[in-house]
């Protein structure tokens, strides 16, 4: 039985879960109150539960966004604000044994930037997992990783950067996953059969580079272009306090090289733009997370070797957090993380952050609304460059949210990637109606 | 001398328990303990759990969570809480390794992002959810982490019960100074704990109610109010859907495996 649910396509299983979900809804008592339970009335030790039966939900966002900036555009083709909406349900179903299907798409709707009206399966998979292993087939997310502010190892998945500045947004990515967890630690095994290119803003949006990236022709080193298959060898484990992750990827580098398309062509006649260049790469990483009182001691270091020289990259800092602040029920934390990147700064913008030290400070007031306030500062050691963000949130009601997230790029000399986008400092406001 | 040496050992484990000489603290601990060995040997439980949080003005906000725990043999519990509401934390889950001497370990599952983050966990004063009841307040109490001290015999809830003191040995990473404690002498039940602040001022009653029995032998309250009387604020658990023995085993409870908990 088993073995035939593990040979279904997840096509099979979309097709059957009109039919699981009624019969699972049929199973299950009503809104079940306190009074439900038979006191003294045992369970038998085979009998399974009713949290263990199979259960589908459906649930997700619906959002509704502006951003304002604060500066008239800077190059040719940009607007000033933008509004947009935004949509990303997820459906899915739990086997009693444990198995899951789930389905999440994504789409958004822009007043401005044809490149940010996008959509994406940011999930769609099927995952059956038995006590000790499991395997997992379809589009889905992977996030590794321990620090705050720049996510070095974490390289599954392609980021979504029209999306939003920070890179948090991540496109789905096409896998196959078999996963152990035993006691020495766990082990992952991804075949990634297909590549993501990264997004960028087109010619309308802001915070771009002064050349409009043309993503529609994106090259390759490989000759298979976005087929050439990429394997990820993950093992991790927890040591008490530390929690420790090391993997190997083989596969086409996440972040493209951008390459003037004169200077790959020097007949180009076309308007001149940047041609996103995809290596092919090895990288080992490493993260650590070290947890020490009221203390969180992070670590995260990447080696790669591509079509440019081998390099190190680290970031690594620490995080202090007051519970109960002043006596009452706030939460404050403090964040400090510093990036290393050896290339250094480079105009062509191979690397963002080389020699930058981060500070944070985060609110949580746990009040009703679960209001939530982040702000961060970066600046570059070696260069007078630096910037500031606040991104802070409620909740009204059960079901609203709200966000207001500010970027200042305060300080931006030439030849740093902030200078392009030195007069993109910006308000975003957004309303999310959660289900 | 056989029969001698066979009373000793008898008198040795029995009499702190019954012995009248008994020290307060020596009285408190034992009586801790056997509540303790009373609660224990359920294996694992699932159940589900609505949090009521009402503010001085009576406005009220509601939570529901689900939550899994299971024994370990030599160690603390591993436990879920999974959120079901509000719906921007749907999908959240909280997982804790607790520890009978060391700090707990804790991790937080972020579906938005995907991510497992580790969470210090030694300081357990902070707010649960934004309600009255810090970590502190839900998570399992190793015996290990107070002292004791019975004070005395009193009547609660129209049963007899205990009353004994607790003190945290980790002052630091306390939010009390100390708890009193009421257990009813038949069971050995938790009615009603009072949380005294740093300051050793009364700042929260906690009162169990509608206690009910599973498996012929494990008491289990459904109803459990917690107020601030600093505040006025007020918050309640209610429990439903118990059930024992279902199942579980290490790997429901492993950091690796929270991203597929829905």
């Amino acid at each position: 039985m088993y073995g035939r649910t593990l040979a279904v396509l997840a096509v099979l299983a979309v097709a059957a879960c009109p039919w699981r979900i009624a019969s699972a809804e049929k199973a299950r008592p009503e809104a079940v109150g306190p009074q439900t339970n038979q006191p003294g009335e045992p369970n038998e030790p085979n009998e399974p539960a009713p949290a263990r039966k199979g259960r589908s939900g459906l649930t997700g966002y619906v959002a509704a966004e502006g951003r304002l900036f604060f500066h008239d555009p800077l190059y040719a083709g940009q607007e000033d604000n933008n509004g947009s909406l935004a949509a990303q349900p997820e459906y899915y179903y739990q086997w009693n044994n444990g198995a899951l299907f789930t389905f999440t798409p994504f789409a958004r709707v822009d007043s401005v930037d044809s490149e940010r009206t996008h959509w994406d399966i940011r999930e769609l998979y099927y995952h059956y997992a038995q006590d000790w292993w499991s395997v997992r087939f379809g589009m889905a997310r992977v996030f590794w990783g321990a620090t705050e502010f720049v996510h070095l190892v974490d390289v599954i998945n392609q980021t979504d950067l029209v999306e939003h500045i920070d890179g948090e947004d991540k496109l789905g990515q096409p896998m196959l996953q078999f996963s152990s967890s035993v006691d020495w630690g766990s082990l992952d095994i991804f075949i990634l059969p297909y590549f993501r290119e990264r997004t960028f803003p087109g010619r309308e949006g802001r915070l771009r580079p002064e050349l409009e990236i043309d993503t529609d022709h994106a090259i390759y080193e490989n000759r298979d272009k976005e087929r050439a298959k990429d394997l990820a060898i993950r093992y991790s484990r927890t040591f008490g306090d530390l929690d420790l992750g090391t993997y190997l990827f083989i596969g086409t580098n996440r972040d493209p090289l951008l390459v003037p398309a004169d200077y790959l062509d020097p007949n180009d006649t076309a308007d001149p733009r940047l041609i996103p260049f995809y290596e092919r790469v090895t990288q080992l990483g490493l993260d650590a997370t070290w947890a020490s009182g009221n203390w969180l001691w992070k670590l995260e270091t990447v080696y790669r070797k591509g079509y440019l020289d081998p390099y190190v990259a680290a970031t690594g800092g620490l995080e202090y957090t007051f519970y109960g602040f002043a006596g009452g029920k706030s939460d404050v934390g403090l964040v400090a993380e510093y990036v290393y990147d050896e290339r250094g700064d480079d105009p062509e913008m191979t690397s963002i952050f080389d020699d930058d030290l981060f500070l944070g400070l985060r609110l949580s007031p746990n009040d009703l609304a679960g209001t939530q306030v982040l702000m961060g500062f970066m600046q570059d050691l070696g260069d007078p460059e630096n910037a500031v963000s606040v991104e802070a949130s409620r909740r009204f009601g059960d079901h609203w949210r709200l966000s207001l997230d500010l970027w200042l790029f305060l300080d931006a000399p030439e030849n740093n990637v902030i200078y392009y986008i030195r007069d993109d400092d910006f308000v975003r406001l957004e309303l999310a109606y959660h289900f | 001398m056989k029969r001698t040496l066979i009373a000793a050992t008898v008198a040795a484990i029995v009499g702190p328990v019954l012995c009248a000489g008994q020290t307060p603290e020596e009285k408190g601990l034992a009586i801790v303990r056997e509540a303790d060995r009373r609660f224990k040997g359920y294996g694992d439980a699932i159940s589900r759990l609505r949090m009521i949080l009402r503010n001085k003005q009576g406005q009220v906000s509601e939570r529901e969570l689900r939550i899994r725990v299971m024994e370990t043999p030599d160690d603390g519990d591993r436990s879920l809480s999974i959120f079901d509401s509000p719906a921007d934390v749907k999908g959240a889950v909280l997982l804790t390794h607790a520890h009978r001497s060391e700090p707990d370990d804790q991790w937080l599952y972020l579906p938005a992002l995907e991510r497992v983050k580790r969470i210090a966990a030694q300081n357990k004063s902070g707010s649960f959810m934004g309600s009255e009841f810090s970590y502190e307040d839900i998570a399992t109490q190793a015996i290990e982490k107070y002292s004791y001290q019975w004070l005395r015999d009193e009547t609660c809830q129209g049963q007899d019960c205990h009353v004994i003191e607790r003190r945290p040995l980790d002052k630091q990473n306390s939010g009390y100074t100390r708890q009193i404690i009421w257990l009813d002498k038949e069971h050995l039940r938790t009615l009603q704990i009072e949380y005294y602040d740093r300051k050793d001022s009364l700042l929260k009653t906690l009162t169990f109610q509608d206690y009910r029995l599973y498996l012929d032998r494990f008491w289990r309250p459904h109803d459990m109010n917690m107020v601030n009387h600093q505040t006025g604020k007020s918050s309640q658990l209610v429990w439903f859907d118990y059930a024992f023995r279902t199942g579980l085993t290490e790997n429901d409870f492993n950091q690796h495996n929270l991203t597929r908990i829905r």
